[in-house]
């Protein structure tokens, strides 16, 4: 497999921390040294879904195909606004695909477990060429905004990858360690009359400092697995394209594996932690940068809630 | 070196302070140390002397960690 476009799109409305502290006690100081957030967009009349098709088709525009060459659509999202049809035949439609399309999640890992399951359909000999990877999120449907704790983290936006048959995609790690404690989002359908149980509001609980201990401990060894499992050693790695969720994760695993800051790709600043979509966000970012070149190795990687993690190292040639 | 005295290195180090600042009955919240931060310094505590250390266990004193270290490292 090699990835041959990718695409990103932001919801218009920006947030500042500004902005939010005349919401909830925080100031800007505080958000952006703790998180490294600075702004955050959020949508005030797209769906993720929307967000989804507009990143899909400047994927598409980047690979030079168009959405009829696709053999299939995976799409990583918590927050879409339909439980059926899924978030994946809603971008199908929008961007004029006729392939097939499915939604699949694994919290903020969703896009790095979509990426693989792309590469395992396309080495299947199944006959499919041509993949779209698209994650997208509207975090800010089931955020708790009187939670200073958690609504200043998270921010709105999508992200998405077509891939295709090649070598580029040369070593992968997928980590699940189920645990319902350390961070979730309950969605309650309150509509049952039998149902005994009490219902949980949706908002994100998170116990921030053991997701913090979860997080930087996995960024550092399954970047550490997945450059073994290539043979090549971490100081190889040209970028790092990690999950946005907070500058000080990003900062510990570059002290951790002796890798300088300037090869993190850190966006976190302009859009908060976007869940699955800050990872194709982020490629786009060093994609349109263009420095990269041909051979250079990237590493890709994110964790978060199941609890669970996934790692890749890609050898960028398009 | 005590425990005491090389988990007053890690904790120095990693805050960029003087280990004189730092005695064995100061505490985290003394060092307006915060909760992610506790995390890392736990983590360079485990390199520092070889053994798994859970934060919600370690005590938030120099000396209930080196307590709690010297219990684990027998």
């Amino acid at each position: 497999m090699k990835i041959i476009g990718t695409g990103a799109y932001v919801p218009e409305k920006i947030i500042t921390n500004d902005d939010l502290s005349t919401m909830v006690e925080t100031s800007d100081e505080w958000i952006t040294q703790r998180v490294g957030v600075k702004e955050r967009r959020v949508s005030v009349n797209e769906t993720a879904a929307d967000f989804g098709a507009e990143a899909a088709k400047k994927a598409l525009l980047s690979a030079d195909i168009s959405a009829e060459d696709l053999d299939l659509i995976i799409v990583s999202t918590i927050t879409g606004e339909t439980l059926c049809p899924t978030t994946a035949a809603l971008i199908q439609k929008a961007i004029g695909a006729t392939c097939p399309a499915f939604d699949m999640q694994s919290a903020c890992s969703g896009f790095m477990f979509a990426l693989d399951t792309a590469d395992s359909y396309i080495s299947s000999g199944k006959g499919y060429k041509n993949v779209l990877v698209v994650a997208t999120e509207r975090m800010s449907k089931i955020l708790d905004w009187t939670d200073r704790s958690t609504c200043v983290i998270f921010g709105d936006g999508a992200g998405a990858a077509v891939v295709t048959e090649g070598d580029g995609y040369l070593a992968s790690s997928l980590y699940t360690k189920g645990d319902d404690e350390v961070l979730y989002i309950p969605s309650c359908t309150k509509n049952s009359p039998f149902f005994e149980k009490e219902y949980a509001d949706t908002k994100v609980f998170m116990n921030g400092s053991e997701t913090f201990n979860f997080a930087v401990r996995k960024i550092v060894d399954d970047i550490k697995e997945v450059a073994e499992k290539a043979g090549i050693s971490v100081s190889d790695i040209d970028y790092i394209v990690s999950h946005q969720a907070n500058i000080r994760i990003i900062s510990y695993a570059s002290k951790r594996l002796g890798i300088p800051m300037e090869r993190f790709v850190v966006n976190i600043d302009k859009y908060g932690n976007t869940s699955s979509a800050s990872v194709p966000m982020a490629l786009d970012d060093l994609v349109k940068e263009g420095k990269l070149k041909d051979g250079d190795i990237i590493a890709m990687c994110a964790f978060g809630g199941g609890l669970s993690s996934s790692a890749c190292i890609i050898k960028w040639s398009k | 070196m005590t425990t005491e005295e090389r988990i007053i290195k890690v904790i120095a180090s990693h805050l960029e302070m003087e280990e004189s600042e730092i005695t064995e009955a100061t505490t985290f919240e003394d060092l307006g140390v915060d909760s992610l931060d506790a995390v890392e310094i736990m983590m360079e505590l485990e390199d520092e002397f070889g053994v798994e250390v859970k934060a919600e266990e370690a005590g938030k004193s120099v000396k209930e960690l080196a307590d709690y270290l010297n219990a684990k490292l027998g």
